[in-house]
């Protein structure tokens, strides 16, 4: 009896101290990750930083404005294109995928989900880019578009598939037709989960390079012309880091940091815009 | 048997057989249900009587292979006639199901007003009317009028579940169906639903499928003892409970089996 006792509680202790040390060397690596790139990046940190372009090779000075700016245009187009066709294919699947199409564009949206983003750069090369003649932002938002599609499309099945069958079916017997129940009850319901997931999918792609490399190729200048080539923080590091330059190494990390910066204030305002009206939301 | 030829007949299935695939779960069940009675539906579990009550709304036939044969007649008319559209009569037939089910998402008053805004925009107060009418028929107006635009997830159990009737009864539906509405609540949540059944039977036509043989006593009519698929036995409630005609009801209602 009492050794039984006295095994579980030094298993139930061993595991628990186990897990304990695993959470926390997974935080740590995040730690160090910001930890590292607020040491080397902080210093560089200026008001210039943000509001100034490139400039040549050995001059000092300069910032990344053109790549802020261009960052945000071209995953926010890539969000514009691929939230839609993302979620909305993952209702579908959620709701009328039982079939056997819904068993066909889940298998194609788990390979895609697998698929190397620098594969997905060269599709959009291939039919953007080449057609079109030139480089550009649009190029580069399609190929964003199509990553966060499959992935955005399983996270929002998994959310809706949570919802309680019992509020679908109080819907019903409420006399809601089955197209409103998705949309008004178990949509609405899921919102929360959808709108993370979403956040996770733009936060994923912002950071992406390669797709980038042969569409948006980047730009010194500063340009808003979403048919033109486009710069963006990911290729500007890129460039920055792979550079011979030791001013150059020094922006890089910068630039890291202001990206990391970014990603991290679109999650908390998701996060504060979720705020259930009634303190619910997680 | 029978009820009373001089009560107006509401609903009445003829024949219902409810399938799942080929597998019968109710077999050949014709029950009329009075106008402003409440029957009740008893038996063991498995027996078919939520399968059952499932097809007076026609909510059975959304389940992964249900389909039945027979009829529903609702004031003659039988409701599974292609000519019905099933969303439409779901607003006549209303339902509350074993669990509360308050939409999260919304505050009390939206909850109540959601089957209302179904058909278009209606004038506001109108639809303040209807809530406040549900509302106060399901005895539920006194402690929720103060903070109708809270979330329906702060009510309490009993609470949900009387919310959940009132929103059933806001589109004034003529049959309303109850499914062990009191299954997860607690004694008190229970009697304040079972005192809210001899007031609402005054307005609507009410089934009630039970596990609690004592409710079913107290709340009802009549009542009809469900066994493997087949009504058994039905009669005014006072007579089922003291004289059943049937061995196995008497078995069932004395607790040798179920």
């Amino acid at each position: 009896m009492s050794v039984h006792r006295w095994r579980r509680r030094l298993v139930s202790g061993t595991m628990t101290t186990l897990v304990g040390v695993l959470s926390f060397v997974a935080v740590l690596a995040l730690l160090l990750i910001l930890g590292h790139l607020v040491a080397k990046g902080a210093s560089s940190l200026d008001w210039s930083f943000f509001t100034r372009n490139p400039v040549p090779a050995g001059a000092s000075g300069g910032g990344v404005a053109n790549a802020i700016v261009g960052t945000a245009i071209v995953v926010g187009l890539a969000a514009l294109i691929g939230l839609p066709i993302g979620i909305g294919t993952g209702l579908y699947l959620a709701e009328y995928g039982s079939g056997r199409l819904g068993w066909v564009v889940r298998f194609v949206a788990d390979v895609l989900n697998g698929t190397p983003s620098i594969v997905v750069g060269i599709f959009a090369w291939t039919w953007l880019v080449k057609p079109m003649g030139h480089f550009s932002a649009l190029a580069g938002s399609v190929a964003l578009a199509v990553l966060m599609v499959p992935m955005l499309a399983r996270t929002t099945e998994e959310m809706v598939r949570l919802v309680p069958h019992s509020l679908r079916e109080a819907a019903l017997a409420l006399g809601y037709a089955r197209w409103r129940t998705s949309l008004r009850i178990v949509a609405r319901t899921a919102l929360a989960g959808i709108v993370t997931g979403a956040l996770v999918g733009i936060a994923r792609v912002a950071g992406e390079t390669a797709p980038l490399l042969f569409t948006a190729l980047g730009n010194l200048n500063f340009s808003t012309s979403v048919l033109q080539p486009m710069q963006t923080l990911s290729l500007q590091i890129y460039v920055y880091a792979t550079g011979p330059f030791e001013e150059w190494h020094r922006m890089a990390w910068a630039a890291a940091l202001v990206l990391m910066g970014l990603v991290l204030i679109l999650a908390l305002a998701a996060r504060w815009a979720l705020r259930s009206r009634y303190g619910a939301a997680r | 048997m029978a009820p009373p030829a001089d009560a107006r007949l509401q609903l009445e299935t003829a024949r219902l057989t409810a399938l799942y695939g080929r597998r019968a779960v109710v077999k050949d069940v014709s029950i009329l249900f009075p106008a402003h009675t409440v029957t009740a539906l008893i038996g063991p579990s498995g027996c078919g009587k939520t399968t059952f009550l499932r097809c007076l709304n026609r909510m059975h036939e959304l389940s992964e292979g249900g389909w039945i044969t027979g009829k529903v007649l609702l004031h003659g008319e039988d409701i599974y006639d292609p000519g019905i559209d099933a969303v439409q009569l779901r607003r006549r037939v209303g339902m509350v199901f074993q669990r509360p089910t308050p939409f999260p998402t919304m505050s009390i008053y939206d909850n109540v007003a959601a089957g209302l805004r179904v058909n278009g925009s209606r004038p506001r107060a109108e639809i303040d009317a209807a809530v406040e009418g549900a509302l106060r028929r399901a005895a539920l107006w006194d402690e929720v009028k103060d903070r109708l635009r809270q979330s329906a997830l702060a009510l309490s159990g009993g609470q949900q579940q009387r919310l959940c009737v009132a929103r059933g009864l806001a589109r004034e539906p003529e049959v309303l169906l109850l499914d062990e509405p009191t299954a997860s609540l607690d004694p008190t949540g229970t009697q304040r639903i079972e005192e809210l059944l001899h007031e609402l039977k005054t307005r609507y036509t009410i089934v009630i499928v039970t596990h609690n043989l004592q409710q079913a006593a107290r709340v009802s009519d009549y009542t009809g003892f469900f066994y493997l698929g087949e009504l058994v036995e039905l009669g005014r409630t006072e007579e089922l409970f003291t004289k059943p005609t049937k061995h196995q009801t008497e078995a069932y209602i004395t607790g040798r089996f179920g």
